[in-house]
Formats: structure tokens, C-alpha cells, sequence
């Protein structure tokens, strides 16, 4: 199996996009990505594009077509990879396993959507549209789940609800430093706890964004790698999972088995431990899912991630684990099928020492994405080479 | 209309059912999930809804034990006068939301249900 290294990474401005729309945004991050590269179009041996619904969202399918004869890429093979809000994550695992099979010696990742043209509440029904039927006719939104679940671990774990509200205070520090994140505005405690109820005990400010954007990533094999450049970044360790479709059917409904699972095997792969993990980068599109993460990839007992976000401990210039350095889905915003590559950015710039003012020390670093709530889920491990 | 559970061949009941159950075990019959009383384990107020929903919705998910076996069910409630810890009953509604105002084709699936009432 070859060992896969990335050479290259982009990612477009991230935010209300108006008058550019699917296309337009995927050919930007992909052409900036085979610029950072150093890697002609025409050497891309496979091309995947990561978008959870752009039929939904815009009525333009057949994404990856496109945007392999907008960058002249042809005759590169495409394919789209839709696994909801993991699909960027799924891209990379798709890109890895292109790599790693030997199928491609060039691999490029794109993802993108396109989201604000829409209603908040036509864009909330289309990510919606992923549950059962069972969950779809009660009117259930994905903010709903995390209402659910974030009064049951508060109840249980005893947990304040002013730790949750930690978490998006952090997230919107982080992103004042990201010049691409959507929000690059430091909010207090005072103004996240007294913002408009979402979905009780949640409020606006424990929600990620509606965002349009795209980032990109180059893969190949480390061998061919060499031949670009001195400086790269290895996938040491990557897994993808899934957990009932139906959230209510799970045993524990704070444990998230899928990011269990994938952890698991990304730490196999790679031979790396929680405690080897420098700097993460995880799914905060509801600031619950922060501590169900941390706990899910072992970084917190259960119960207990709160008690580490209180301390400090995943502060980007103090802590002891740096979480969403980027600002997060939380406050760089959550184009779907971007969001999942986006994360894959920002370890691989703070892994080759580029992420300027978010600069942490960081040899090895996760990143976990998670799509549905939960139903999907894929975490990557990677290292820079030295 | 029932509110419809599976029972599998090793004991356990889903809500809504699947062709398999746990460790691939095969349903073995139905239970009507409307006759029994069940605790409320969580509840949100989603103050945001998708086109055709009501605003506020209130949602639960309940708990029912029946025979021994657990099964949880996620369903609107009928008031936001609601508590984790309530034991309620499922209460028939003919229409839970606007078939057709959202994205979901509106033959593809069945649009009336239960609510949850505080017992």
C-alpha cells in the first residue's frame, strides 16, 4: 500500500458568496489548489468532488464533470462523493484510497456548496432530508438533535450550561485570525448565552452558519511527492463509520459510535494514541458536538469534556489541545461538502508551519468530520514529514 | 394508523422498524407503540423550523418499556409545558406537517402520526 502525502491545499473564502455559485467556487479553490501544488491539470490522474447537494440547493448536478473540463483536467477520472456534512471527510478518504490503491498517482479534492441563496428554512429542510421518515414527518432539524442531546448530557453529566457556551466563545476567537473564515468577530460569554433560543436549552450562537465555499486538497503518492517538493504532509492513519440512522435508536445517546469507531481505526493505522495528538480540528456545527467528539476520540472520559473546555485545556495559545484553531464550522462557517476538506487545510497548514497567527506547535494532528448527526463519520491522522 | 414497532427474534423492538434488527435478528411482529404510556428521556423547542412545520415545534424522545425490552421514539409533543421525567401517551394527529412544503416527495411517505401528551 502506498504511503499518501499531501502537497498541496486551498480554500476559498468562506461566507454569503453572492452571484457565485457551485461551479464557480470549486474552480477557484481547485485552481488555487493546483497552483500551491506546483501540479499541471493535466497531470491530475483522478478528480473527486466532495458536495452533499447541489441538485437540492442550485438544480446543477454533474459537479465533478464540470469542474474537471473548467480546470482542463479531462481526460482525469470523477466521481462525487456525498456522505451529507462529511462528505469533505469522505472525500478524503476516497482520494486516499484512490492514492493508496495505486489506482492514481495524482489525486486533487475539491468540495463545495453553495447555501445562501436559500432560506435559512429551505436550507435547514434539504439537511434535513437526510433522517428517516419516522424523524422527517415530526418536523426534526438537525439543531433540533442537538437541543435533544445537549439537554440530556447537560442533565446527566451535571455539566453547566455556560460550558457549551465556552466553546463558541473559543471557536470565534480562533477564526478572528482565519482571514477566510466567515466570521472573524470575537463574542463574549454574556452575548452567546442571551442570544435567541435555537432549540432549547440551545441558542443561536451554539450553531454553526449557512455558508457558501470550497477548499481543496492535493494527494499522490509520497514518492511522487518527493519529486514536487521537500516539504509535505502524510495521511498516517484514516477510517470512516457509521451509527443508526435513526438518532433516537442509539443505546447511549451521548456516545457518537461512529466517530468511536473511526478514531479507532485512524489510531490503528496510524500508531498514534489520543495523547499523540498535537492539534484537532472537530465537527462544531452544534457546540454539543465539540465534547461528544472529544470524548468519542478519547481525549475526555465521558461525561467530562466539559470540565477540560472549562480549564482551558483546548485553548489555541494555552492549552494543552489545541481544538479548532481554524474557528471551527462555528465561526468559519460550514459549507457542507467543503467543511469536511476545510478541516484537512487547516491541519495541514498548521502541520507545515503556515497557519500565521494560528500557528500552534503541532507534529501530528485530527481531524474528525461528521455528517448527519452523527450517522457518518470519518477521522484523519496526519503528520508532517521530516 | 398505529404507531408501529418491530419486535425481533432476540426480543428487541425499534422505532420505526427495519428489515433487520440487532446482530441481524429478524422482526417477528408489530407492536402498537400507541397503546402503552412512556417517560420522556430529552425535549427541545426548535424555534426554527422548516417550510410547513409549526413554530415552536416541541419534540421529545420517549422511552417505553414494554415486556422487559426498552424502545425510544422521537415525537412531537402536544404542549411546551413539558419535563424530562413526564410519563405521556401518544395522541393521534392527522397530519404532523405540511406534505409537499418542504423537499421530501409527499407520496413517499406517510404524514400523519402521534404527538406526545403529558399523562
Amino acid at each position: 500500500m502506498e504511503r499518501v502525502a499531501i502537497i498541496g491545499a486551498s480554500m476559498t473564502q468562506f461566507g454569503q458568496r453572492e452571484g457565485e455559485w457551485i461551479l464557480d467556487l470549486l474552480a477557484e479553490a481547485g485552481l488555487e489548489c493546483l497552483t500551491d501544488a506546483g501540479v499541471d491539470a493535466a497531470e491530475v490522474e483522478h478528480l473527486y468532488v466532495s458536495n452533499m447537494a447541489s441538485g437540492e440547493f442550485e438544480g446543477q448536478t454533474g459537479v465533478p464533470n464540470a469542474l474537471a473540463h473548467d480546470l482542463d483536467a479531462m481526460p482525469a477520472y470523477t466521481q462525487r462523493v456525498d456522505q451529507t456534512s462529511s462528505s469533505g471527510g469522505a472525500g478524503i478518504y476516497a482520494a486516499w484510497q484512490s492514492v493508496a490503491s495505486g489506482a492514481s498517482d495524482m489525486t486533487l479534492l475539491v468540495g463545495g456548496e453553495k447555501m445562501t441563496h436559500r432560506t435559512t428554512g429551505e436550507a435547514t429542510d434539504v439537511i434535513a432530508s437526510l433522517t428517516h421518515p419516522a424523524e422527517y414527518k415530526t418536523g426534526v432539524t438537525l439543531p433540533s438533535f442537538a437541543g435533544l442531546t445537549a439537554r440530556h448530557y447537560l442533565e446527566r453529566f451535571d455539566a453547566p450550561r455556560e460550558s457549551l457556551a465556552k466553546v463558541a466563545v473559543k471557536n470565534h476567537k480562533n477564526g478572528v485570525d482565519n482571514p477566510k473564515a466567515q466570521f472573524q468577530k470575537e463574542i463574549d460569554m454574556e452575548t452567546a448565552l442571551e442570544s435567541p433560543i435555537v432549540a432549547d436549552p440551545l441558542r443561536l450562537y451554539d450553531f454553526c452558519p449557512i455558508t457558501d465555499g470550497s477548499a481543496a486538497l492535493m494527494l499522490c503518492p509520497e514518492e511522487v511527492a518527493q519529486e514536487y517538493t521537500d516539504d509535505y504532509v502524510v495521511i498516517s492513519g484514516i477510517d470512516g463509520a457509521t451509527d443508526t440512522h435513526v438518532v433516537h435508536e442509539r443505546d447511549d445517546p451521548t456516545i457518537m459510535g461512529g466517530v468511536v469507531e473511526s478514531g479507532t481505526g485512524a489510531y490503528e493505522m496510524s500508531g498514534y494514541g489520543p495523547d499523540d495528538i498535537d492539534v484537532a480540528e472537530l465537527h462544531d456545527m452544534f457546540t454539543i458536538l465539540e465534547f461528544l467528539q472529544m470524548e468519542g476520540l478519547g481525549f475526555a472520559e465521558q461525561g467530562e469534556a466539559w470540565q477540560l473546555v472549562e480549564e482551558g485545556y483546548t485553548e489555541r495559545d494555552t492549552g494543552e489541545l489545541p481544538i479548532n484553531t481554524s474557528g471551527g464550522l462555528k465561526s468559519k462557517g460550514h459549507p457542507l461538502g467543503a467543511s469536511g476538506v476545510a478541516q484537512g487545510v487547516e491541519i495541514y497548514e498548521q502541520l507545515m508551519g503556515e497557519a500565521g497567527p494560528r500557528q500552534v506547535e503541532a507534529d501530528v494532528g485530527l481531524a474528525c468530520n461528521v455528517g448527519g448527526f452523527g450517522n457518518c463519520v470519518i477521522t484523519t491522522i496526519m503528520e508532517a514529514a521530516r | 394508523m398505529t404507531m408501529e414497532a418491530y419486535k425481533y427474534e432476540d426480543g428487541s423492538i425499534s422505532y420505526p422498524g427495519h428489515p433487520r434488527g440487532p446482530g441481524g435478528a429478524e422482526p417477528v411482529e408489530t407492536i402498537d407503540l400507541s397503546e402503552y404510556t412512556g417517560e420522556v428521556v430529552t425535549w427541545t423547542t426548535s424555534m426554527a423550523t422548516p417550510p410547513g412545520v409549526r413554530e415552536p415545534n416541541t419534540l421529545a424522545i420517549v422511552e417505553f418499556e414494554i415486556e422487559g425490552e426498552t424502545v425510544r421514539a422521537i415525537g412531537q409533543a402536544t404542549t411546551d409545558e413539558i419535563e424530562t421525567g413526564d410519563e405521556v401517551e401518544p395522541v393521534y394527529v392527522d397530519e404532523l406537517r405540511e406534505p409537499g412544503a418542504g423537499i421530501r416527495e409527499p407520496e413517499s411517505q406517510d404524514w400523519d402520526g402521534y404527538r406526545f401528551e403529558p399523562v
